[in-house]
């Protein structure tokens, strides 16, 4: 198994060598800017290379293709989509070229992990993925709700990250601003040892400050929990992405399978009528009709009958499967948000009354400092 | 100009520039309300109104309004530790305020209004009001230095400020200036001995103050004190004054702590707000993309945007009150440091000519100059005054200090109210949300 593996390899080279800034406009009609990847197969012999420009969302959804066709397989892994971990930067950007060039490599890998596996290496799909020029997976009527479901998702993703950064880096800062306080503690508490009336009041107020500076650990450790309610949606993005994604796939495979019933009902009748036609359509090896024998013509044209009923049959299955899923994923997607609205405006409340909280702790500390002031 | 605390900076830009006249001549600057602004112009210098004559028959308005003033800055509790502190026995009220820019060919400068308020025989009249600048509390203090050297004179905030480092016409630096100013005035006129100095009779009454011509009525101490040669050297420092020194050594120490741990704090309180204004920024454009969420989402970011509103507050204060009165503090202790030196010399030079005085008596017999009883005088009083003022400083740290670290109290209480109160109606919004979204609901 191993050989075979490696002899694939052996014959097929594979590079993911450049990466290129594009813009264009997406499926609903937006301006957008993505990065593609030229993807360099070589074949040895013939010496030069198929190349191609992917982008990211081609790579997740052969990825998904693969999941689905190949559920016993351990399919390779995908870096990053977006920038999640960098540690000095406020918002994750796609377009660092630092960050690009670090997918490049991770894409490659996932490309020769795919190639050096002796199952996957021989799909199809993988096949056109690094061969077909166009997008595999373009779909002429996409459902725009779900491509306007993947750009919220998206965009929640996004914001919910910059929030969690944020606050990480409000809560340093607050953290700081505490504990230096406690730093009077000990000074009032030298000070008072030379002061003869003053020394009490100091000496209380001090302790004061050193409660102030304990009290924030407790403040910010609460916080966390907010912070986690938050994380929760940041990893509930990604299921519904994962959601979209098979729905690209199903929409794909019901196009495909329209094609291909499309092409066989032609074939039959150039058959059927003796004519020649110029082939265009992809993914289609096309036949050149030699002199033929009626025999040969007519059990030609059974099997194309067959294989056209057979082709209704399964287009006819791929469409109410593709409706089916779509009636139930979208009843799932309305109660995924309401549950979200719900969910994240209870966090927003639960957020405020923690701070309500902090600062009666504060107004607290100070008012039995400036007491012990007074009394000084 | 009007009565009433005039808190802003009101520079020449409030009155065109030719009709602002020298401030220490004839300015209107009388106590009668009126018309804002316009200033009598041309050479009324005999007639009406001129600096440190004031308005024959004071408008009740002004003059109670006046008082009240300064009443509210001597509001403090009498407390039966603080000896001088009874409000009661104070008859001499000063204030510094209105401070105004004055744009002339020469140069650019500030002056400040002294008023005045007593009712000791000292003065010739009951009220003052008379404009000054830096330069003169300056004077002022130097002459008090030079005439009560055996006092401890209070600090004046720093001359000298570098041009391009500190904007000295900001609303900001004029007044913490004119705060340490107000103060300075007010420990002077507190001082049971320094209050009776000719020299601020002068600078609080005197129409022009003329500088140069010193006021000849030094005493006898004064003169004395000034010709001290240096050269004697202290051989033992009484303990009440070694324990004075220790004191402030430690003191100073202390303050310059404090000072640091504040700076510290401004500085991370300013790190947090930055942070803050970004947070508040990533809620707003989380709005962008949501629908239902939008208003929480918004209130949060108007919530957190009013705390930084409330924490600029917070900084600005400990920057502008906070620090400079500290600031000014661990001067006034270099001050009295001095004054401790400046007795040492005076014990040092009687021990040095006694011990001489001594040797010849011994020799031939010479009765005890006369120069070596004035030094003992000298030392004595010095000793008594010193002790007095330390007393008195003592007290009066006492109560600048409960001020101060009150104050600073006071602000983070305001601080936290202010925040409390945004997040509070934040909750009573979206709460209100929740109970219509209910009764719509069962509707």
């Amino acid at each position: 198994m191993v050989e075979k593996g490696t002899s694939v390899l052996k014959k097929l080279e594979i590079n993911v060598a450049e990466a290129e800034k594009r813009t264009g406009k997406n499926t609903v009609n937006m301006q957008e800017t993505y990065t593609v990847y030229l993807v360099e197969t070589r074949v040895s012999p013939p010496p030069t290379p198929d190349t191609l420009w992917r982008r990211y969302s081609e790579f997740e959804l052969l990825r998904t293709y693969l999941l689905v066709t190949y559920p016993y397989i351990i399919i390779p892994p995908l870096p990053e989509k977006r920038a999640e971990f960098v540690w000095h930067k406020l918002s994750a950007d796609n377009l660092d070229p630092d960050f690009v060039e670090r997918r490049r490599v991770g894409l490659e890998n996932f490309l020769l992990r795919v190639m050096s596996h002796p199952v996957l290496c021989k799909d199809k799909i993988v096949f056109l993925f690094l061969t077909e020029i166009e997008n595999i997976f373009s779909f002429k009527s996409p459902d725009k709700r779900f491509t306007a479901l993947k750009q919220y998702s998206d965009e929640l993703n996004t914001a919910i990250s910059q929030l969690l950064r944020v606050r990480a880096r409000v809560a340093d800062r607050l953290y700081g601003v505490y504990k230096v306080h406690g730093n009077y503690g000990r000074v009032f508490s030298e000070w008072s040892a030379i002061e003869k009336e003053m020394g009490d009041g100091l000496q209380s107020a001090g302790h004061h400050m050193d409660t102030y500076a304990a009290s924030i650990d407790d403040i910010l450790e609460e916080e966390e929990h907010y912070a986690d309610q938050l994380k929760e949606y940041l990893f509930y993005t990604e299921a519904v992405r994962s959601v979209c994604r098979k729905h690209e796939l199903i929409q794909y495979e019901l196009e495909v399978a329209a094609q291909d019933l499309a092409s066989k009902k032609q074939q039959r009748e150039e058959l059927a009528t003796g004519m020649v036609r110029v082939f265009s359509l992809k993914g289609m090896t096309s036949k050149l009709f030699g002199q033929e024998s009626q025999e040969q013509r007519e059990s030609r044209l059974a099997a194309l009958e067959q294989s056209i009923q057979e082709g209704e049959q399964a287009l006819k299955e791929k469409n109410a499967e593709c409706q089916e899923f779509v009636q139930t994923a979208w009843e799932d997607i309305e109660r995924f948000k309401e549950q979200k609205d719900r969910d994240l405006r209870e966090a927003l409340i639960s957020y405020a009354i923690m701070q309500i909280s902090m600062c009666k702790k504060g107004i607290q500390v100070w008012s039995n400092a400036k007491e012990c002031f007074n009394k000084m | 100009m009007s009565v009433g605390a005039q808190r802003g900076l009101a520079s020449s830009g409030q009155k065109h520039i030719a009709e602002i006249l020298h401030p220490l001549s004839a300015a209107d600057e009388s106590l009668s309300p009126g018309p804002d602004v316009t200033v009598t112009a041309g050479g009324d210098k005999e007639a009406g109104l001129s600096n440190g004559t004031p308005v024959d028959t004071p408008s009740p308005a002004s003059a109670s309004s006046l008082f009240n003033r300064l009443q509210l800055d001597d509001d403090i509790e009498s407390d039966p530790r603080d000896y001088y502190d009874s409000t009661e026995t104070r008859d001499l009220f000063v204030t510094v305020d209105d401070p105004k820019k004055h744009v002339s060919t020469m140069e650019t400068y500030i002056t400040y209004r002294v008023s005045t308020k007593t009712t000791r025989i000292e003065f010739d009249l009951p009220e003052y009001c008379v404009r000054r600048r830096y330069q003169d509390f300056d004077w002022l203090r130097i002459k008090l230095e030079d005439s009560q050297p055996t006092h401890l004179i209070p600090p004046l905030p720093e001359k000298f400020v570098m041009k391009g480092v500190v904007d000295r016409f900001s609303e900001e630096f004029v007044g913490t200036r004119m705060k340490a100013l107000d103060k300075f005035l007010k420990r002077v006129a507190d001082h049971p001995v320094l209050s009776f100095n000719p020299h601020l009779n002068a600078f609080l009454s005197a129409k022009d103050l003329n500088k140069r011509q010193g006021l000849a009525l030094l005493t006898k101490v004064g003169e004395s004190v000034k010709h001290v040669t240096g050269g004697y050297k202290l051989r033992a420092r009484p303990p009440e004054f070694c324990a004075m020194g220790e004191y402030l050594d430690t003191f100073s120490q202390k303050l310059g702590t404090i000072d640091r741990i504040a700076q510290r704090i401004l500085k991370e309180q300013s790190e947090h707000l930055t942070e803050l204004r970004d947070y508040g920024a990533v809620y707003s454009n989380w709005t962008g993309s949501e629908g239902e969420l939008q208003r929480p989402l918004e209130g949060v970011a108007s919530s957190v945007s009013t705390c930084c509103g409330a924490m600029d507050e917070l900084c600005e204060n400990m920057g502008q009150d906070f620090l400079p009165v500290l600031r000014e503090y661990m001067l006034y202790i270099e001050s009295m440091k001095n004054v401790l030196k400046k007795r040492d010399q005076s014990q040092a030079e009687y021990e040095g000519r006694l011990e001489a005085a001594l040797l010849r008596k011994q020799e031939d017999r010479t009765p005890m100059p006369p120069e070596v009883e004035r030094c003992q005088d000298k030392v004595e009083c010095f000793n008594a005054d010193l002790k007095a003022d330390w007393e008195r400083w003592q007290s009066n740290k006492r109560q600048d200090f409960k001020q101060l670290l009150g104050g600073m109290a006071d602000k983070n209480i305001n601080y936290y109210e202010k925040c409390q109160a945004a997040w509070e109606s934040l909750i009573n919004v979206l709460q209100d949300k929740q109970t219509e979204d209910q009764t719509s609901e069962t509707d």
